[in-house]
């Protein structure tokens, strides 16, 4: 039985396609080159979580008890640095966007492979200044290098760390550069723009703000390291700068960087509810066009965050309402993804789970976003610990929680096995709970007054700290467990076969796992994304 | 049972914290309904809709049809009206902030890693410590010394990046005597959550009592005149007017003409940049003669310089608010009554 199963698996797949390192290495398989993704990722997210779980630890008694004030403030700018540049920005695009965008038009590769190889490549040389300045001391500067503390005033490593975002920054570059003209040209016959799944749009859209939005935080990180290397002034007010012009040209970046991170995300929700529902999305158009407009109207609020920075009045009120504006297509996408659950033929498997878990963090993260795009009530929000939470509703309750919906969703596409059903939706469920409980204390604890930073913080604010050290240990068990029953899957687990869910995209048309040019044959394209049809699927999940 | 160790609203202490707290109040409501609508819907289809049989493929729906454009418009239209309330709300309430009154009580207050130095006008001097009295406007003046602070009163619902180079202004009006968490809440290095201090909100009296117990050797006015001699600014800035630079009597409040034709308001940031970079703005009819004062006055000294210069200025309407705020052309500001000497 055994030695069947490997005979009629093994001749075609992607992962059989060679064995070695350098088969690996030098691979320009868009499918390899994301399980490297993967696996880089994967080891950044367990770093950056150390570091957030060092965090949790220390702030579970007021007084700094755990950690030297120094060290405390090391470890959470390495915290959001590790999350933010190395895991949570490639997450989705460079793993399930490079591994899937290709079948999805209908294509053999991206349209630039060795391009997409190097990423990969750019990224690692990026993640490794990250993982110098990680064992040779740190920095103190938090994620976001304000200036002028981080240009005169840090003893840290900020130029190492500044050098390895900068050179990240590349890789998502050229990971956007592929993805459009893929997207543009190499689309199968008959594969309209609006026949594209939207998984695609979304990635789509993330490309684009990664190919406009990056040039400027690298040009940015330029400035800091200019400034502080050689004291050319340019925002150290000492030397005739503008400490102010940093925090424009920073979120000019870096809040469409939040859209990067959550838009795949939204993508990869899009395309779970509509199988596990059996039905197509729900104004497809409007969920197609709102990850557009989210990446446009997404580059004009970056003013929301410098509303208390002494910036104009009336420059705070325009960017209030553009921030207003931004926030109605995520809304928009919410009741779509509702109502195509309406009359639907729904199936709570494990990828469901989790997007049905998205849906309601990232609800609850946007609903919090309008409290701080709110001018008068910013004021008492803004630099504490409401912000902390919003975000992290955003980028973990939305984003991981999306990636972690795709991851299951696609693979067994991926590897071509299937993971343990309980398991999987024992830890859906625990990460739920467990997140719940890290951050919604954290909203109150904002509106208390408690600031973000604070290493050690009145006593008064305990109790809810405790709540979210507690918290944070079921989540971080939550993450570990997926971890173990993949690894287990990849041998053990049951075979998957080419459409385990009843899924209707171009990818699930071809084996489990795929062969390495995808398609025996270009496919050509007669109808409509998402048509369900009865056909003959044993459900696993 | 008692819940206070689980509080979910923090004291509220100045004029501005009802009003934040009524609309913090319109967020929760709108993000309450909405939170739980969508919760209820899912999980009501997720029951309803289960899947039956594993063949099952449900009808599609005509999205297309009337009643799936009018759901879309519905849904977006709705949300961004209540968006736009909380905007218009948001930015009254903003707007407030950024108008200190005429009458508001002048304070300094200068941040430094990692510490809180206040000055007030009569001269009285505090570290970590703000003392105000209860029921009167007051107006910070913030200014750093080296990274970016911010001046943070949870109980006022106030803060204020206290930025390096420039000053920013925070006003509120006390309403509860008692003791209130100052933060600073920007991130500024090792010790940022050691910068921290208490403002002490009293009855008038005893805040009377309070600024007149302390060992004071003048006004800020004062110390600025002393300083004025001492640093040589008296040698050109002569008060008979046939000095090499401008005579300072009298200018506070009103526009100087610029060399090249433009307008200068005369206020606490154009004295300061006049100290600090004095080839910014040249006054019409005089050489760019001035050095810079850079590095050689401290911010306590410069704002005893701008206290002086106040001092001299016109007795009457009054002098104007201590500075413009930014993205507004100073000619906008109302004048404001001078403080009452001590």
């Amino acid at each position: 039985m055994l030695t069947a199963t490997k005979a009629i698996e093994q001749p075609k797949s992607y992962l059989t396609d060679g064995y070695g390192l350098k088969s690996w290495l030098l691979t320009s398989d868009h499918k390899r080159i994301a399980i490297l993704y993967l696996i880089s990722i994967t080891f950044f997210f367990f770093i950056g979580g150390l570091f957030a779980a060092m965090i949790r630890l220390e702030l579970a008694t007021p007084a700094g008890d755990l950690l030297e004030s120094d060290v405390y403030n090391k470890m959470f700018t390495m915290h959001g640095i590790v999350m933010v540049f190395f895991f949570l920005i490639p997450s989705i695009p460079a793993t399930l966007g490079n591994f899937l965008i290709p079948p999805m038009v209908g294509a053999k590769d991206l349209a630039f492979p060795k391009i997409n190889l190097l990423s990969w490549y750019i990224y690692v040389l990026g993640g490794i200044f990250t993982l110098y300045v990680l064992l040779t001391g740190g920095v103190d500067t938090g994620w976001t290098f304000y200036t002028p503390f981080s240009t005169s005033y840090s003893n840290t490593y900020v130029m190492a760390a500044a050098v390895g975002v900068f050179i990240s920054g590349f890789s998502s570059i050229l990971t956007g550069l592929n993805f459009i003209v893929t997207i543009h040209r190499m689309r199968a016959p008959g594969l309209t723009w609006f026949r594209l799944p939207l998984f695609v749009w979304a990635n789509y859209a993330t490309s684009m703000i990664q190919i406009l939005g990056t040039p400027v935080i690298a040009v940015t990180i330029l400035l800091v390291a200019l400034e502080r290397g050689l004291h050319i002034g340019v925002f150290d007010p000492a030397l005739g700068g503008d400490p102010v012009l940093f925090q424009h040209l920073f979120w000019f970046y870096s809040h469409p960087a939040v859209y990067i991170m959550i838009l795949p995300s939204m993508g990869v929700v899009s395309e779970i509810i509509s199988t596990f529902s059996r039905k197509k999305p729900f104004g497809y158009t409007f969920i197609a066009f709102s990850s557009v407009a989210i990446a446009v109207f997404g580059f004009l609020v970056w003013g929301h965050h410098l509303f208390v920075s002494s910036q104009s009045v009336y420059a705070g009120m325009v960017f209030s309402i553009l921030s207003y504006i931004v926030a109605i297509p995520s809304a928009i996408k919410v009741f779509n993804w509702t109502a195509t659950m309406y009359k639907g033929s729904i199936s709570l498997s494990t990828p469901m789970l989790y997007s049905i878990g998205f849906i309601g963090l990232f609800t609850i993260g946007g609903l919090t976003g309008l409290f701080l795009a709110s001018l008068g009530m910013n004021v008492h929000l803004t630099d504490t610990y409401f912000v902390i939470a919003h975000f992290h509703y955003v980028m973990v309750g939305g984003a991981i929680m999306g990636y972690l919906s795709g991851l299951h969703f696609w693979w067994p596409k991926i590897t071509g096995r299937m993971y343990p059903v309980v398991w999987s939706k024992v830890a859906a469920v625990l990460i739920f709970l467990g997140f719940n409980l890290t951050f919604f204390p954290q909203f109150i604890l904002g509106f208390l007054g408690m600031p973000r930073r604070y290493h050690v913080y009145p006593p008064e604010f305990q109790v809810y700290n405790v709540l979210s050290s507690a918290g944070a240990t079921i989540l971080g068990l939550g993450y570990i467990i997926p971890f173990v029953y993949f690894m287990w899957s990849l041998k053990k687990g049951k075979l998957a076969g080419p459409n385990p869910w009843g899924a209707t995209g171009l990818e699930w048309q071809i084996p489990s796992p795929p062969p390495t040019e995808n398609f025996e044959v270009t496919p050509v394209i007669t109808g409509e994304a998402y048509e369900y049809h009865a056909q003959e699927v044993v459900e696993v999940g | 049972m008692d819940w206070n160790f689980l509080p979910i609203f923090p004291h509220s202490a100045s004029n501005f914290a009802p009003q934040v707290d009524s609309l913090y109040a319109y967020l929760v409501l709108v993000s309450a309904f909405f939170s739980i609508l969508i919760a209820i819907l899912i999980v009501t289809f997720a029951i309803k809709f289960r899947r039956k049989s594993e063949t099952e493929i449900p009808a599609p729906v005509d999205e297309h049809s009337t009643g799936g454009m009018i759901l879309e418009i519905t849904w977006s239209v709705i949300p961004l009206l209540l968006s736009l309330v909380m905007f218009g709300w948001g930015a009254i309430i903003f707007f407030d902030e950024s108008k200190p009154p005429s009458d508001a009580m002048e304070i300094w207050v200068t941040g430094k890693q990692w510490m809180w130095k206040v000055q007030h006008l009569e001269g009285t001097r505090e570290i970590n410590e703000l003392h105000v009295p209860v029921n009167r406007n007051i107006r910070l003046t913030l200014t750093s010394e080296d990274v970016i602070h911010d001046f943070y009163v949870p109980a006022f619902r106030t803060k204020t990046d206290v930025v390096p180079g420039r000053y920013t202004t925070e006003w509120f009006r006390p309403t509860k005597v008692g003791q209130y968490h100052l933060f600073c809440a920007e991130y500024c290095g090792t010790k940022h959550s050691g910068m921290v201090g208490t403002i002490y909100v009293m009855d008038p009296a005893e805040y009377d009592a309070w600024l007149t117990s302390g060992t004071n050797v003048g006004s800020m006015a004062q110390k600025g005149e002393a300083l004025f001699q001492q640093l040589g600014c008296a040698t050109c800035h002569t008060s008979d007017g046939k000095g090499r630079c401008p005579n300072l009597a009298g200018v506070w409040g009103t526009k100087v003409e610029l060399r090249g034709g433009s307008a200068a308001l005369v206020d606490a940031s154009y004295v300061r940049e006049s100290i600090v970079n004095p080839l910014a703005k040249i006054v019409n009819g005089y050489d760019p003669i001035m050095p810079t004062f850079q590095g050689l006055v401290t911010e306590d000294q410069i704002q005893q310089l701008i206290e002086y210069v106040r001092s001299i200025g016109p007795k009457q309407p009054g002098p104007p608010p201590a500075i413009a705020k930014p993205g507004e052309t100073p000619a906008k500001l109302t004048p404001v009554l001078g403080q009452p000497q001590k």
